[in-house]
């Protein structure tokens, strides 16, 4: 069935089944490809976005649930004033294999919409999307580096 | 700084504009060929056929460097051109970096070599030198041409070339330059004057990696494409024998249900309803003898083949006649786990098969091989094989092979469209090529403090290419399960390996760093009980071991400054060192730990100092320690598959444990050149697993021999705040 869903600021149509989770609705129907699948589980934080500003892990959050809310995915992260978070992890060169960060970005974003000025503990504490490359600390320098340039 | 070999370059502008084509319009065009193991072609084609790169300098000025290798993470996209920009004089903000072989030009037969062994920079430095000096030398020589003065009048600078105030930007060359011929001997530039190398410099495609535009393979899209995934017998070495593909073909969605011998393929508009579809199906397996295999049954074979027949593989000064006189000795066993590669992006690979051609678009380590190997099985002519190289989502071995990329095919195949064909991470688990398990036997004869005068060692360890590759293994011997603890760099008089190869059942393949993983924990860790039973620092064994060897020791001599081995370590923290030369690079680490209670530990700071000969980008050679040290502390801290029923227990991240940013301590890495080029995407990870255990010995004394240390109820914290 149809669900019309908002992303990124703009209406969409999404002809699937409900239990379809947000995740495949933006990359296969949408062709919103940032979104990352990973793990399929919510374990591992590769497909988060923001849903009504929090971080949502979109893998397992179905389209039925979206409702009206506000899905942002790295592909609207300007439209939220965020992408002062892209231009850190390019300063701090956090991407190596580059596959987990759209999800990263994601997680920090909802962080500083909600913390204006996170400390390091508190980074801990919610950045907890895995990156096999190793790139933690980098991350949480251009998180960092953000906050500082608040 | 190295003696330039003679590769293959040719004028690819100028050899089409003596065909009668007007080529020069794009400029000046070097293509060149570089030889992977294993290559695709065969020696009796052509020197064009075998072209697999280029650089181009179009008239508009930008500069072109196709990429042969993969880009997995280890920052090949940026390195490997900083060498052609290196030589050519080019401005670095002109330089852009596409794919071998998808955005091919003419005669370029495409397919990069296998990107493995941290080999990409100590391959292709020769070759991409000689391309970037080559073109210089076209562009000066154009220049000169132009201006009527001789070449020795001209100078290349930062993309343009210059003779007293007469300045001419490449772009205005590069036509003139195509009709030249390529320059025999050119002159390379010497270390001392290279101004981009060496230089910390930004990844060029940070950017797209930030803004979701960079393609993985999961991201490719296709005109009238399909999406399937697939399920292979959960049991390795397993058949279907049957499946009903109604309860599939009724879901919404869904289009065909595929099957081969071995697996099924659902596919239908998208990744959910063919997922859902195949969750609907309750297929017949056979799963043959595989099944009774498991945990028991594979320790019971180390133990055995530990203890059994064995070959020697290195035997140097005479064993047993110096245990004889010895006054002391030691021995200890030590064994690792099954593991997985576990990259961020699950396997997938999107197919187009059509008029007789099979195009392939996947996240993929070997594309000439896997090209080659796409031919032979399919039956078709290696000319009509295209394998376009996506950014991978993560390599670490796993993706030299095609088994992720033989369901898109044969999905495309059938359906006669182009098929996307992404794995769950279920199915990526399931099937997996692990990192073996390995077990290792040491024993020492000693006399007095820190006389290790005998070394006897023996290893049993599957083979991975028994599996892969087995022209590699013979007379039961595989080399590429030993490296490591072979070829030792220390001075031992006497010293002994053996080898024996148990057969497991379970698939195999390479893990970043491969052998290096355990070999490097095995003899490190050794090396530790030695210098603790002869109560000597753990530096100055080594130091003794390495007399003479000034590379190594200048680098233990740094390591030992930079992480304030000399100096009492803070109340409470506790060290513990690890040295290991692999991939043509040495490294040393320090790991400072602090306990919280005895089995509650936090990794206070890792130090580690690399000596990779020649560090290209200094920026990519700290970002692969860093994650080297990061991806080695996961496996030695949770890294464990487990077999039951002849299958993968641990089937996603749940149960699959990850390091996560708390638990990551501050690393510092140190970059020492002392030497010819060496790789840098594995090195980081072998030191840190003796490392940490030798940390953990001072702190507890107690001897952790067998990872994961989860198993032996250890905990990672997270770090602390005070505020």
């Amino acid at each position: 069935m149809a669900f019309n869903i908002k992303v990124n600021g703009a209406g969409h149509s999404v002809d699937v089944d409900g239990d379809t989770p947000l995740l495949w609705a933006l990359r296969d129907s949408l062709h919103l490809m940032g979104t990352k699948f990973g793990c399929g589980i919510s374990a591992c934080g590769a497909c988060t976005v923001l849903v009504d500003g929090e971080a949502v892990r979109s893998c397992t959050l179905s389209i039925a649930d979206v409702g009206d809310a506000e899905v942002v995915s790295i592909e609207g992260l300007e439209s939220v004033g965020m992408s002062a978070l892209q231009d850190a992890w390019v300063e701090e060169d956090v991407p190596q294999c580059g596959y987990c960060q759209s999800g990263q970005i994601m997680a920090a974003a909802a962080l500083l919409s909600q913390n204006d000025k996170p400390n390091d503990a508190d980074i801990d504490a919610t950045m907890t999307n895995i990156c096999r490359c190793g790139t933690y600390s980098r991350i949480k320098k251009a998180i960092n580096r953000v906050v500082a340039e608040r | 700084m190295s003696s330039p070999k003679t590769p293959s370059i040719a004028n690819l502008s100028r050899r089409r504009f003596l065909q009668g084509a007007a080529a020069t319009t794009g400029g000046l065009v070097l293509g060149f060929y570089l030889p992977g193991r294993k290559t695709a072609y065969a020696d009796t084609q052509s020197e064009t056929g075998r072209l697999n790169g280029y650089v181009q300098i179009d008239p508009q000025g930008g500069v072109t460097v196709t990429l042969v290798h993969a880009e997995m993470g280890q920052g090949v996209h940026t390195s490997l051109p900083m060498i052609v920009a290196e030589e050519l004089e080019a401005d670095w903000q002109t330089i852009k970096v596409i794919k071998a072989p998808g955005e091919k030009p003419g005669p370029i037969a495409g397919a990069a070599s296998g990107t493995g062994g941290s080999r990409s920079i100590r391959g292709q430095f020769d070759v991409l030198s000689q391309v970037g000096a080559s073109a210089r030398e076209m562009l000066c020589q154009a220049a000169a041409n132009s201006w009527g003065i001789p070449l020795v009048d001209c100078i290349a600078r930062n993309g343009t070339v210059q003779a007293g105030d007469k300045i001419a930007p490449y772009g205005d060359l590069a036509v003139a330059a195509a009709l030249l011929a390529v320059p025999e001997n050119v002159v390379l530039k010497a270390r001392e004057d290279w101004t981009l190398m060496g230089q910390p410099t930004k990844r060029l495609d940070a950017r797209i990696k930030v803004t979701g535009e960079a393609v993985f393979g999961v991201d490719v899209v296709l005109d009238d494409m399909l999406v399937g995934t697939v399920q292979q017998c959960p049991v390795w070495g397993g058949t279907l024998t049957s499946v009903d593909p109604a309860p599939a073909m009724a879901v919404s969605g869904v289009e065909t249900v595929l099957t081969t011998d071995t697996s099924i393929i659902v596919i239908g508009s998208g990744y959910w309803p063919a997922k859902k579809g195949l969750e609907a199906l309750s297929p017949d397996w056979d799963f043959g003898e595989g099944v009774a295999n498991n945990s028991q049954i594979v320790s019971q074979k180390l133990d055995e083949v530990l203890n059994g027949k064995s070959v020697l593989v290195t035997d140097e000064g005479n064993v047993a006649q110096a245990n004889k006189f010895v006054s002391n000795s030691l021995e200890a066993t030590y064994e690792v786990p099954f593991l997985h590669q576990a990259t961020m992006e699950p396997m997938n690979a999107t197919a187009w098969v059509h008029d007789g051609k099979i195009e392939v678009w996947a996240p993929v380590q070997s594309a000439g091989r896997e090209r080659f190997t796409i031919a032979e099985e399919f039956g078709v002519s290696e000319d009509d094989v295209t394998v376009h190289v996506t950014f991978l989502g993560g390599g670490f071995g796993r993706r030299s092979s095609i088994d992720f990329i033989r369901p898109a095919i044969i999905a495309s195949k059938q359906t006669d469209r182009p098929v996307k064909v992404i794995w769950s991470r279920e199915e990526d688990m399931a099937h997996g090529l692990m990192r073996p398990v390995a077990k290792g036997r040491f024993k020492a004869g000693l006399n007095g403090p820190g006389q290790l005068v005998s070394w006897d060692s023996r290893l049993a360890v599957p083979s991975i290419s028994q599996q892969l590759a087995p022209e590699r293994v013979s007379n039961g011997f595989d080399p590429v399960s030993v490296y490591g603890a072979d070829d030792l760099p220390y001075n031992i008089p006497h010293k002994r390996l053996r080898y024996a190869m148990p057969d497991m059942g379970v698939p195999l393949g390479f893990w970043r760093s491969v052998p290096h993983s355990y070999t490097a924990f095995f003899v490190e860790s050794f090396l530790d009980e030695v210098a603790h039973k002869t109560k000597t620092d753990p530096f100055v064994l080594r130091e003794q071991l390495l007399a003479g060897k000034g590379r190594q020791l200048l680098l233990l001599e740094r390591l030992k400054h930079e992480s304030d081995w000399t100096q009492k370590a803070e109340k409470g923290h506790f060290r513990g060192m690890a040295f290991h030369e692999c991939f043509g690079s040495m490294i040393g680490q320090v790991l400072e730990l602090s306990l919280q209670d005895d089995t509650a530990f936090r990794i206070e700071r890792v130090t580690a100092v690399v000596d990779c000969g020649a560090a290209i980008n200094p920026l990519t050679i700290e970002a692969q320690i860093e994650g080297g040290i990061i991806y080695a502390l996961t496996a030695a801290m949770f890294g464990r598959i487990d077999v039951a029923e002849g299958r993968a227990v641990q089937q996603n991240f749940d149960t699959y444990e990850m390091v996560k940013m708390g638990q990551v301590p501050p690393v510092d890495v140190h970059i020492l050149e002392n030497g010819p080029i060496g790789g840098i995407g594995e090195p980081g990870v072998p030191p840190l697993a003796p490392a940490l255990t030798s940390a953990l010995y001072a702190a507890t004394g107690i001897r952790h021999r067998k990872l994961p240390l989860i198993d032996a109820g250890l905990t990672l914290l997270g770090r602390p705040y005070s505020h």
